[in-house]
């Protein structure tokens, strides 16, 4: 299954814990349907289709009929009990890590993207980045979770369960992934117009290219010596989007410092190109309609500066 | 064998106490009731989960509340004691006692109004000051709508509807404001009392 | 000719073949007047369930529409059918349309209908009521849907969750529609409720015990007592919404003390009851009309009815299984996941009965019993993906997934609308006098069938791929294109066999009316009237002595027999038997109401009303709360002509 966002191949403790309960869910559902399917059948086919006089009822209390029930019933309790045992169990062995969590992402959600802040660890500084997560495999995070806006949903089928990202309030989750790769994930709360273009990434990497990502970005954007494309930039896109290092420091927006590092734009709806980006700034709303970016109006050669000076942060 | 043929006489309409209306209050008394516990509920989670305080102090007091609520507890005695006189066919007890009823309802009421004015927050200042008028608003609305059943019934007693036999509006609009006493009860114990017992 | 005696009297008793002409006073006396205002006015619960029943399937035809429509936009990844914005509102009013304005409705209809039929009575307890609450069903139906004309609708789907759907995230009066309409609508749907239990409890014929009455009524009589203790929960959340909207209060938002997770408390806790409101009534349906057609009485009749009570109680307890995902103490989700799984129980037991009841009896294919076949294996994999759900870690996964998208149309078409189809070939008869054609019935059945099952199994996969609910678009993949556009085609053939449905309507109400009293040869008291029945239903109350009555000469003869053709005449005007709630022994003669506009003046007042509150238009909003209540005062003026009042001192 090619799904990136499907159930078919958990890839890390909290997911792999929690498929035996839900395919075992499922094929047990399957096989019920089936028995009732040739129940009903059998006693379709086999009681007949009024040979005998028509007018004719069947009176005699159904004492095979009652012990039936009550069978099938006293069956069905004890499968039930089974299961809310297994579900307890489940609940109990996914509500903490296998370890203590390495380091802790701070998550909020908004309208319509993710910001990421990664706190700082081990004397190394905290940073923000967005939409796309770095972890190092075989390591349990902490991801305290929340929203600026409205509800959402913080999900990434192949490493764990949903958590939601509500306004106000701080949930907490954990996970990991157990072998390297990228991870799609998606908002699974109804938040809004752009809702179903609310994607996210996890890239699960070795310990030592992990930490080489993570330091490169704590660092500030290098100065870019006077360059028109930053100027531009910071006088209309510095009050929605901070890169560090610079005059831009606004909050509203994703943090763009490192935004090459990234291979998604927006949420997950285009790869991140020179091409997409152009398109991207001069109409987010006609790519994503709704999208709270307001078309910046640049000139032709303006935006050719900034696609230049955004080239440039790696 | 079951019988056809009706040995005992039955009563026309429905005289005395079990008419399809007062099965009716009772079914909106059930759905009321709901709809006072969801209010409730609503300030106890607010209040259970509010990250700083979520009543403000000074803490609400007592000064008015209290003699409200033993005026609406013996306006239930009057309207109990007029409904009696329906039962004695006795249309100048009915009388006085709706119009006692009618007048510690609309004190009650009065009472209720002067202490909102007096209150430190208005409607919006707060989360906590829009719960507490919206529940003793749902209650006062409540009251008001009692005190148009009882008006009501005052004048079917002047124009001469009831006696010992056919009463059944008098009951049921009896029970009724039972109930919003009983209510009260409630809402005055949650707003004014679970205070000082730590809910804040 | 009608009077009102001051001391108990002794109803007259009549044997039908002594008092020939009592059928034609009976109709004088009970028939709803000619015309326009007849039709206003009218208080026969008879055209009140058929006319509850057209304006449900109206809802369902809109609700189905715009169903196609967000097919027709998932058929494959990123089109354009509609804009996100259209999107949004076309599925938020599918959820509204079809949970509200046609789930409920057509199984009111049903009840409406039937109850009086069933329990031997002349009319509902509170007539005028039973037509106010239709009235006010089609006022805020109508009120809700012109959000379309505005350009509009709801669009933050029908469990509306906050903070969206504050100003600041909802500026335009979408959902001030939603709220002011929805708490207009929970007026029609208490009073409803509050008119079953009451009948229930006191129209039913003489000897009609608890343990007599149809399962029918024991589904609708469960559903409206939870009605009456779960709408109070949504109207307030919506009061207290629509309060937040308008003047700025801090419920649900983030600020101050709110809390968005109240909304969801206060709307699930309603929510949830909600679903078991909107089958159960169905389920009874299937469990009084499939036995029939088996040719015997249901096995396990009480078993039954203590798990439709059972199912509505326990219905009330796992509201939070639908906030898994909101950081609920982990002890609180262990415990609404496990009585999540306890709920199925009873839901089994029906199962069993069902099929031990055609295991043991001789099924006739007719169409009914083919959609009730039908209904018993959507009923059992809807409920099973349920239970599904119910494992709180596997939720985490499934939740807000195509997965749940499954389940809540095999449990809501499964057995609301199959159970609804089923039950309109089998009582259409009654109600119309015509038998549906049988032929294009097979046809009808077959289509709807296959293409619900094209459309909605699928969906179990799309869920496992991991496509959420509520987009208006998803990734190019070929996976997801393929199973979306297999439900996109199931749909469309699930249209067609909808439309088929109606043609066969349609067909068969051009045809005259011939239909038999009891064409299925069955045994309760509706089946002993003439198709469709007289206004007066019963010339003379009947006494029930079993579950059965007019299977008696066929069966044990260990009750008592049923007699229908004699008994109390009830002909001093309109009058109808009060009985007593637990043994059903004859307690009071009531003078019934006969024709009235009032109802429909208040529902044409409260649409007034509501709409000053949509508007803000406060002064005009007082002055129709004041019409309100003068309207009200006016209609339950005591009058001497329904017993009301004390005899006059002069007479």
């Amino acid at each position: 299954m090619s799904a990136p966002l499907g159930l078919f191949h958990p890839a890390g403790p909290s997911a792999q814990q929690i498929a035996p309960l839900l395919w075992g869910l499922i094929w047990l559902s399957i096989l019920v349907v089936v028995l009732i399917i040739l129940a009903l059948g059998l006693a379709l086919i086999s009681r007949g289709r009024g040979r005998a006089d028509p007018l004719r009822v069947v009176t005699e209390e159904s004492r095979r009929g009652l012990r039936w029930i009550y069978g099938a019933t006293g069956a069905s309790v004890l499968v039930l009990l089974v299961l809310v045992g297994w579900t307890w169990e489940t609940m109990a062995s996914t509500s903490s890590p296998p370890a203590p969590t390495a380091f802790t992402v701070d998550v909020s959600g908004a309208q319509w993207w993710w910001r990421f802040t990664y706190e700082p660890q081990n004397g190394t500084p905290g940073f923000a980045t967005a939409n796309e997560l770095h972890i190092p495999v075989g390591v349990p995070v902490r991801f305290r979770i929340s929203a600026e806006d409205v509800i959402h949903s913080f999900w990434i089928p192949a490493l764990g369960g949903k958590t939601d990202a509500i306004p106000g309030q701080v949930n907490d989750a954990w996970l990991e992934a157990d072998k390297p790769g990228t991870y799609s994930g998606q908002c699974s709360e109804y938040c809004g117009q752009e809702h179903a273009e609310m994607a996210l990434l996890v890239v699960a990497e070795p310990q030592a290219s992990f930490d080489a990502w993570r330091s490169h970005q704590t660092a500030t954007a290098a100065p870019a010596l006077g360059a028109t494309g930053e100027t531009v930039f910071v006088q209309n896109c510095g009050r929605c989007h901070t890169v560090r290092g610079t005059a831009a420091t606004g909050m509203l927006g994703p943090d763009l410092t490192h935004l090459m590092s990234r291979s998604t734009i927006a949420a997950g709806m285009l790869s991140n190109s020179r091409g997409n980006l152009a398109g991207w700034i001069a109409n987010p709303n006609g790519i994503k309609p709704g999208a709270k970016m307001p078309a910046v109006p640049l000139s032709g050669p303006q935006l050719q500066a900034v696609l230049t000076y955004l080239s440039t942060l790696t | 064998m079951s019988e056809t043929a009706l040995h005992e006489t039955l009563p026309v309409g429905s005289p005395g106490h079990k008419a399809g209306g007062w099965f009716g209050m009772m079914t909106l008394i059930v759905t009321e009731a709901s709809l006072f516990l969801y209010l409730l509920f609503s300030y106890y989670y607010l209040a259970f989960w509010s990250r700083s305080g979520f009543v403000p102090s000074p803490l609400p007091k007592f000064d008015l509340a209290l003699p409200d609520t033993a005026i609406l507890l013996l306006s239930s005695v009057t309207v109990w004691w007029g409904e009696r006189g329906s039962r004695k066919s006795s249309r100048r007890q009915m009388a006085l006692g709706l119009i006692a009823t009618i007048a510690l309802g609309a004190i009650f009421v009065c009472i209720q109004l002067v202490e909102w004015t007096q209150k430190p927050f208005h409607f919006n200042s707060s989360t906590y000051s829009a719960l507490y008028f919206t529940v003793t608003g749902f209650h006062m609305a409540h009251v008001v709508a009692g005190l148009i059943i009882l008006i009501a019934l005052l004048v079917w007693d002047w124009l001469g509807y009831f006696d010992r036999r056919r009463h059944a509006p008098f009951a049921i609009g009896a029970i009724y404001w039972h109930f919003v006493d009983a209510i009260w009860l409630v809402v005055f114990f949650t707003i004014y009392v679970t205070p000082y017992l730590g809910v804040r | 000719m009608m009077s009102v005696p001051e001391t108990d009297i002794l109803p007259r008793t009549v044997d039908l073949a002594d008092d020939p002409h009592l059928p034609e006073r009976l109709n004088r006396i009970w028939e709803t007047a000619p015309g326009l205002y007849g039709w206003i006015s009218s208080v026969d619960h008879k055209s009140i369930g058929r006319r509850y029943i057209v304006t449900a399937f109206v809802f369902l035809l809109l609700g189905g529409l715009e169903a196609l429509v967000i097919r027709l936009q998932l058929a494959s990844a990123n089109q354009h059918v509609v804009t996100p914005e259209q999107y949004d509102q076309l599925f938020s009013m599918h959820g509204i349309t079809m949970i509200f304005l046609y789930a409920l409705p057509v199984l009111s209809g049903f009840s409406n209908f039937l109850f009086p039929l069933v329990l031997g009575a002349r009319d509902m307890a509170f007539p005028r009521l039973n037509a106010f609450s239709y009235w006010v069903y089609l006022a805020a139906g109508l009120f809700m849907y012109a959000s379309f004309l505005m350009g509009a609708a709801p669009d933050d789907g029908w469990f509306n969750y906050a903070p969206n759907s504050l100003p600041a995230f909802s500026p335009g009066p979408n959902m001030d529609f939603y709220a002011l309409g929805m708490i207009f609508l929970g007026v029609s749907t208490t009073v409803g409720a509050a008119n079953f239990v009451v009948t229930v409890l006191r129209m039913r014929a003489p000897g009609m015990t608890l343990a007599r009455m149809p399962i029918l009524v024991w589904g609708t009589f469960s559903a409206s007592a939870g009605i009456l203790l779960a709408v109070p929960a949504v109207s307030l959340a919506f009061f207290l919404l629509w309060l937040d909207r308008t003047f700025g209060t801090k419920f649900f938002s983030s600020s101050d003390a709110g809390q968005p997770l109240l909304w969801q408390h206060l709307f699930w806790i309603f929510a949830h009851p909600w679903v078991y409101i909107i089958v159960l009534p169905a389920m009874g349906l299937v469990s009084d009309a499939l036995p029939i057609l088996c040719r015997r009485p249901i096995v396990g009749y009480g078993l039954v009815a203590g798990a439709t009570v059972a199912t509505m109680i326990i219905g009330f307890g796992v509201w939070a299984h639908h906030m898994f995902a909101t950081g609920l103490p982990p002890i609180a989700s262990a415990y609404f996941s496990a009585a999540s799984f306890i709920i199925a129980i009873p839901s089994a037991v029906a199962t069993f009965a069902w099929i031990a009841t055609i295991w043991s009896g001789r099924p006739q294919f007719t169409t009914a019993f083919l959609y009730f076949a039908g209904f018993i294996v959507m009923f059992v994999i809807g409920g099973m993906s349920g239970v599904v759900t119910a494992a709180a870690p596997a939720d985490l996964q499934i939740t807000d997934t195509y997965f749940v998208v499954a389940h809540l149309h095999y449990v809501l078409i499964g057995i609301n609308l199959f159970g609804v189809l089923g039950g309109l070939y089998f009582w259409f008869p009654k109600m119309t006098g015509r038998l549906l054609g049988e032929r294009l019935g097979r046809w009808n059945f077959w289509v709807t069938f296959i293409g619900f099952n094209a459309a909605f199994m699928p969906m179990h996969l799309t869920g496992l791929m991991g496509m959420p609910r509520r987009v208006y678009t998803y990734p190019a993949d070929p996976g997801l294109n393929l199973v979306n556009l297999i439900s996109t085609l199931g749909s469309d053939v699930l249209g067609v066999g909808i439309l088929l449905f109606l043609i066969n309507v349609w067909l068969t109400l051009r045809r005259p009316r011939t239909a038999p009293a009891n064409p299925w040869n069955a045994p309760t008291l509706e089946w002993s009237l003439p198709s469709p029945p007289p206004a007066y239903n019963f010339a003379v109350i009947p006494t029930v002595a079993s579950r059965h009555p007019l299977w008696e000469d066929r069966m044990d003869n260990r009750s008592g027999r049923s007699v229908l053709d004699r008994g109390l005449a009830l002909d001093d005007g309109k009058e109808a038997l009060a009985t007593t709630v637990l043994e059903a022994r004859p307690d009071a003669v009531l003078k019934m109401p006969g024709d009235s506009p009032w109802p429909f003046a208040l529902a044409a007042m409260m649409s007034v009303f509501f709409s000053a509150l949509l508007s803000q238009s406060w002064w005009i909003g007082a002055a129709s709360i004041i019409g309100l209540m003068v309207c009200t005062v006016i209609w339950l003026w005591p009058e001497r002509r329904l017993a009301q009042t004390a005899e006059p001192p002069n007479v």
